[in-house]
């Protein structure tokens, strides 16, 4: 989690200014036309009738890929919203948010992964003597 | 697991109070079925256990009762009654009568069809006490993934007792067996949980080269006392060393079969893992299975339990149990460094073919922090315990791979 916060944070420190402050929905619709296996051509996200917000109010700014390659619950694409709200100058998405977040947590979920081995979980530690 | 079991009784618990005689919003149907003292798991509390058994063991399902055995309370050479774990698939018959109980044998290949009760047995037929390791074919399924589906059994679906009763192959050449003979398999006395009479809960079996082994038991005693109701009283075949569903409980009723047994959960993919190693996750066509026979090497870490914090200066005492299927165990290792090294353990001769075998060691850790213990046995064809999850099969058995506890030293 941590180290995520942190590559967040380089990646975003990175970016000088955002394109356009607050795209029209009408301007990111007509950039969605092609379609490569399943997902639009430009972002490479899932296509959805959700994604334009999400072009509209995260990609304007940041790399598409910031969003592809992670996976969080509603809950913490929230927490990355506030956190980008606080320290990166990310706007109140409005009513748009409930339709980001529906789209995040739809598509970029947390996976379970096949570990060949989980780690241990002790639910007691005691003392042996 | 345990995790979600509490959250689970937690949340029936809840549920309980607003609905007596609901489980999880369901009617509890085969209330009347229950056992005496036994409540759903929706109604346990803490201090209600299973009568005869350890207040400490895991219950995984109530209906049927699956419930197994924390490695730690293994530590017994000889498993005592209170912790033998319970693998039920259906309903314990509701009495047994000792005096009227018999044992049919009979199916195609028997020259006649003869019946016994427990007292001819005992006095026909010369007794015999073995050392059997029983270990269900699931024991170790919660560490597949993609999951399989079935009772998340996760280290502790196995035991070593003592069992006395008579061999089968003596009560088989009583009875006369044809040439044709090539499997066994057994009738119990269980139930449905349907409630339908008319259908066979499970009757598996073994081919008859193992059913005629001296080891091969009809059995009415655990540790010299009468066999716990949940594990098969009055009378049980127990066939160490195989998948445990083998070993028939209630036992009423052995037939001999001039093809492989199909009884149920002989046959689809009970029991059974695919022929040809597969992909996590693959669809396996039912013609490509195989039945599962002996079971893999394998040991516990019996003491200490999972979760001990110790101090520095002492050597820790660590021990557990082996076994190898049909086979025995030849080496035991353990390693503190994530198999980095591995340091050579005491192991003990078995007392007995198919009994689990005692081993320890001594530990002195290097410096203070976490450790884990991973414990790795080898059988006497030099397999070893995988320290990954073994090949994954779709039903999720045969999960060998290295137990291992969380140790802190200060």
């Amino acid at each position: 989690m941590k180290n995520i916060t942190v590559l967040i944070t380089a990646l975003i420190f990175g970016i000088t200014s955002c394109k356009t402050a607050q795209q029209s929905v009408e301007e990111m619709e007509e950039n969605t036309a092609a379609v490569v296996d399943g997902k639009d051509a430009i972002t490479g996200l899932f296509l959805d009738e959700n994604l334009k917000f999400v072009q509209a109010h995260c990609t304007g700014c940041h790399s598409s890929k910031l969003i592809s390659m992670n996976r969080f619950t509603r809950e913490g694409w929230k927490e990355k919203i506030v956190w980008m709200q606080q320290t990166q100058k990310l706007w109140d998405l409005g009513e748009a948010e409930p339709l980001v977040l529906d789209y995040l947590a739809k598509y970029y979920a947390p996976e379970e992964r096949s570990l060949r081995r989980q780690p241990l979980e002790v639910k007691e530690w005691y003392e042996l003597n | 697991m345990k995790k979600n079991l509490e959250n689970r009784r937690s949340f029936l618990a809840k549920t309980a109070l607003s609905a007596v005689g609901m489980v999880a919003g369901l009617p509890v149907v085969f209330g009347r079925n229950l056992p005496e003292n036994i409540s759903p798991i929706g109604f346990l509390k803490d201090e209600e256990v299973l009568p005869g058994k350890h207040p400490d063991l895991t219950i995984l399902n109530n209906r049927p009762w699956n419930v197994e055995t924390p490695a730690h309370l293994l530590n017994d050479d000889v498993t005592p009654a209170d912790k033998f774990f319970i693998r039920n698939n259906g309903i314990p018959p509701a009495t047994t009568d000792v005096n009227s109980w018999t044992l049919e044998i009979s199916g195609e290949s028997v020259k006649q069809v003869k019946s016994f009760t427990i007292k001819e047995l005992k006095s026909k037929f010369k007794t015999h006490s073995y050392n059997l390791t029983l270990e269900c074919g699931g024991n170790g399924r919660a560490g597949f993934y993609p999951s399989a589906s079935g009772n998340q059994w996760t280290e502790g679906a196995v035991a070593c007792s003592k069992w006395t009763g008579v061999r089968l192959k003596d009560i088989l050449q009583d009875v006369g067996i044809n040439a044709d003979a090539v499997y066994i398999g057994y009738y119990g006395k269980d139930t449905h949980l349907s409630g339908d009479a008319d259908k066979v809960v499970i009757s598996r079996g073994v081919p008859i080269s193992k059913a005629l082994e001296d080891e091969t038991l009809i059995a009415w005693a655990m540790n010299d006392e009468d066999i716990p109701a949940m594990n098969g009283h009055p009378l049980r075949l127990v066939i160490g060393g195989w998948p445990a569903s083998v070993s028939g409980k209630w036992l009423s009723k052995i037939v001999v079969r001039n093809i492989v047994h199909d009884g149920s959960k002989m046959e689809g993919d009970s029991y059974r893992v695919p022929k040809n190693p597969v992909q996590p996750g693959e669809k396996v066509p039912l013609e490509d299975f195989k039945i599962i026979e002996s079971m893999p090497v394998k040991s516990l870490i019996t003491y200490p339990k999972t979760g001990a914090i110790l101090s520095m200066d002492k050597k820790l005492n660590i021990n557990g149990q082996a076994w190898a299927g049909d086979l025995e165990v030849s080496g035991m290792q353990i390693s503190i460094d994530f198999g980095a090294t591995w340091q050579a353990c005491e192991l003990r001769k078995p007392v007995n073919r198919l009994a689990w075998q005692h081993w320890s060691t001594e530990v002195q850790f290097p410096q203070s922090g976490y450790y884990e213990i991973w414990a790795k046995a080898t059988d006497s064809e030099g397999k070893s315990q995988p320290m990954v999850i073994p090949g994954w099969n779709p039903k999720g058995y045969l999960n060998n791979s290295c137990h291992r506890i969380a140790v802190k030293v200060g």
